[in-house]
């Protein structure tokens, strides 16, 4: 799960993490309160689950409560569009308005579990202010790395040699090592899955700061922490993928004409790839599950033909807990619920196939049974283009 | 021969007067799985379907001599599940529950390695020898008896590739899935490792997905230890970056980890790699006339 930046910071303080003075407004008036209160040049920031977000023009300056009151206008309700929202944008609901620091260096710290290590690892370069993956793909010596221990943390001697590694002076080591060692145990803490410091800021006077902030929260890891799903943005997320997660179903919308549901990850991807080989294209990922209900079944259909870019859809389900005739029965009460008109492409096998024919043929419902993947692909896919 | 599991593996359920525990405990005796014991603490002493149900991992290994278990307990029990069979001995632990934070993975990981203990898993659907054994939730009915050896992130797409096959008259000597979770147990390249040392498996089928790094491993000791022939899939080759596609592991971050990277290393590794999962059986057919590379 994401969260915006501001909730970021406000986690990693009570751990030691070191924040530039500042609050959320969600309307101009607030903002210009909170610029005033501040007294002190601010900086409006746009908080969206996105980065570039100084590019799109949802970062600015502001010498005055006046002119954080304009920027503020400006920023609220735009939609900031940046390398990583697509082409659609995101709506701009809330700004952090925070005291302006004067930066001598900026630097990059993060975490992330490494799967080879099997071990959180801490990363720290001196370009800060890029995105690390420019970095490592330009640089990759340029990150330093210290695998830790979830349960020792990240040792000081660690926080040592990274600090030496990216050059800091001697009077700005304890402030760095003190903050690096509270990013590591804040990770561990709220069970984040990334916890990204971009840029970590060095004062004129050797202080040191996090200017920006980024977690991820591990989705698995939040029933240990219900404060924690509190903080989740809904209008964050496409409103079909809001509603699938609602019943248990993990749909992601794309872009593309075929409709497809499928049981399993696996074979839910491969049935995207199939339909693209076909010479189509998939609009949505939608992963059913290993056990789902016919209630389950009808609700994701439900969900599919609210895409108004779908043309066709095609059910690929290979049974194993999901037995074929629970699907068909699924398919056949939802078909009829919303009156479909699409073309529909059934491919069924494993448990209880024979079944679940028998309920789509029985049902009088213009559906198309496919014999194999292959055949189901190019048939929605010839469906889609009528 | 096979890997890992056979007629004679004793195999534990933890778990097993759960929902989920109690039904696949079934079908894997159905299957003619050894189902030695259960363990669900509390419910010691007494016997679920015919089999004895323990307190402990501890007490059920020693008292039936079990060298395998799985575990259907909910995530937030399976890392001191796994940790648990670890501790009392057992050699294979299959970890079938999905859902398990990732910290506590790596803490059950970082335990593993002090053991000489093996994890499968964890959100994986198991392992099955056709015809011997099966421990895990695929439905055993797909499979057939014979020299291919498969392994997959995926538990649907690995039965797509088992009933391909079999659908050809092509038997499996042992097909594994070895999770979609970020930190697992078994990797593709443990697995391809077992496989290329099992006198039975003559070809082996390896199914991955976009995220990680697994694949590209085990293509590289594919290149330099494995004559035997290799035919791979990727998952994902449209999946967006930067979405987590249904498994927690399967994720494109910051442009690596895509179907096309590892697609590449896998043909760089000499391994035949399709592009459309509906020809992975028919590929393996065809390798199979050619029998080495």
């Amino acid at each position: 799960m994401k969260i915006h930046e501001y909730q970021a910071k406000e986690l990693l303080q009570p751990f030691g993490v070191t924040v530039p003075r500042g609050h959320v407004a969600d309307t101009v008036a607030e903002a210009e309160a909170i610029a005033r209160q501040l007294d002190s040049a601010v900086v409006v920031k746009a908080q969206i689950h996105a980065g570039g977000r100084g590019k799109g023009g949802g970062v600015k300056l502001a010498k005055t409560p006046a002119e954080a009151a304009a920027a503020a206008e400006q920023i609220l309700g735009m939609t900031l569009v940046t390398h990583q929202t697509g082409p659609e944008g995101r709506l701009v609901r809330r700004v952090l308005v925070e005291e302006v620091s004067s930066i001598a260096r900026e630097l990059y710290l993060g975490i992330v579990v490494d799967r080879g290590a099997g071990k959180p690892v801490f990363m720290a370069s001196t370009a800060g202010g890029m995105e690390i993956e420019e970095v490592a793909a330009k640089d990759p010596g340029a990150i330093l790395k210290e695998a830790f221990d979830p349960d020792r943390g990240l040792q000081p001697f660690q926080a040592r040699r990274l600090a030496f590694g990216m050059g800091l002076p001697p009077a700005a080591l304890n402030g760095a090592v003190a903050s690096m060692v509270a990013l590591a145990r804040a990770f561990v803490a709220l069970d984040a899955s990334l916890a990204e410091i971009n840029p970590f800021i060095l004062t004129a006077d050797n202080k040191v700061m996090a200017l920006d902030a980024k977690i991820t929260l591990d989705d698995n890891a939040l029933y240990r922490h219900p404060h924690l799903r509190e903080l989740r943005d809904t209008f964050e997320e496409a409103e079909l993928e809001v509603e699938a997660s609602a019943f248990g179903l993990n749909y992601i919308k794309l872009e593309g004409s075929v409709a497809c549901m499928v049981n399993g990850a696996g074979l839910a991807m491969a049935t995207m790839d199939i339909i693209k080989y076909a010479g189509g294209s998939p609009a949505n990922f939608l992963d059913v599950g290993g056990g789902a209900s016919s209630e389950q079944v009808r609700r994701a259909f439900e969900i599919l033909l609210k895409d108004p870019s779908v043309k066709a859809v095609l059910i690929n389900i290979f049974g194993g807990i999901l037995r074929c005739d629970t699907l068909a029965t699924g398919v056949v009460e939802a078909a009829r619920a919303v009156k479909l008109n699409l073309p529909l492409v059934i491919r069924m096998e494993g448990t209880n196939v024979d079944k679940g024919r028998e309920i789509l043929r029985d049902s009088g419902l213009k559906i198309t049974v496919a014999n194999s993947m292959s055949d189901a692909a190019e048939k929605v896919v010839a469906a889609a283009r009528g | 021969m096979s890997i890992l599991v056979n007629r004679s593996t004793r195999v534990l359920v933890q778990g097993i007067t759960g929902r989920e525990g109690a039904f696949h405990a079934r079908t894997c005796k159905e299957y003619g799985t050894q189902v030695v014991g259960g363990v669900t603490p509390g419910k010691g002493g007494t016997v679920h379907e015919g089999t004895p149900v323990f307190n402990s991992v501890r007490e059920a290994a020693e008292k039936t001599g079990a060298n395998a278990t799985v575990i259907f307990v909910p995530p937030p029990f399976a890392a001191d599940a796994i940790i648990e069979a670890a501790d009392a001995g057992v050699q294979l632990i299959i970890c079938i529950t999905e859902g398990v934070p990732t910290l506590d993975m790596v803490r059950a990981q970082d335990f593993l390695r002090t053991t000489g203990s093996r994890l499968i898993g964890p959100n994986c659907p198991g392992i099955i020898t056709p015809g011997e054994c099966k421990i895990g939730i695929m439905p055993g009915h797909i499979h057939k008896p014979g020299n291919v050896g498969i392994v997959s992130r995926s538990g649907t797409l690995t039965y797509e590739a088992v009933h391909q096959l079999t659908q050809l008259g092509i038997g499996q000597s042992t097909a594994i899935g070895i999770g979609g979770d970020p930190i697992i147990g078994t990797t593709h390249r443990d697995a391809v490792e077992l496989f290329n040392a099992d006198p039975q498996t003559e070809a082996i089928v390896m199914i991955g997905e976009i995220g990680g790094s697994g694949e590209e491993e085990a293509a590289a000791y594919i290149r330099d230890h494995v004559r035997k022939p290799v035919v791979g899939f990727i998952a994902g080759q449209t999946a967006p970056q930067g979405r987590r596609m249904g498994h927690a592991g399967a994720i494109i971050s910051g442009g690596k980890g895509t179907a096309e990277e590892k697609m590449t290393a896998m043909r760089a590794a000499g391994i035949e790699v399709c592009v459309s999962p509906a020809d992975m059986g028919t590929t393996v057919a065809r390798m199979l006339q050619v029998t080495t590379r």
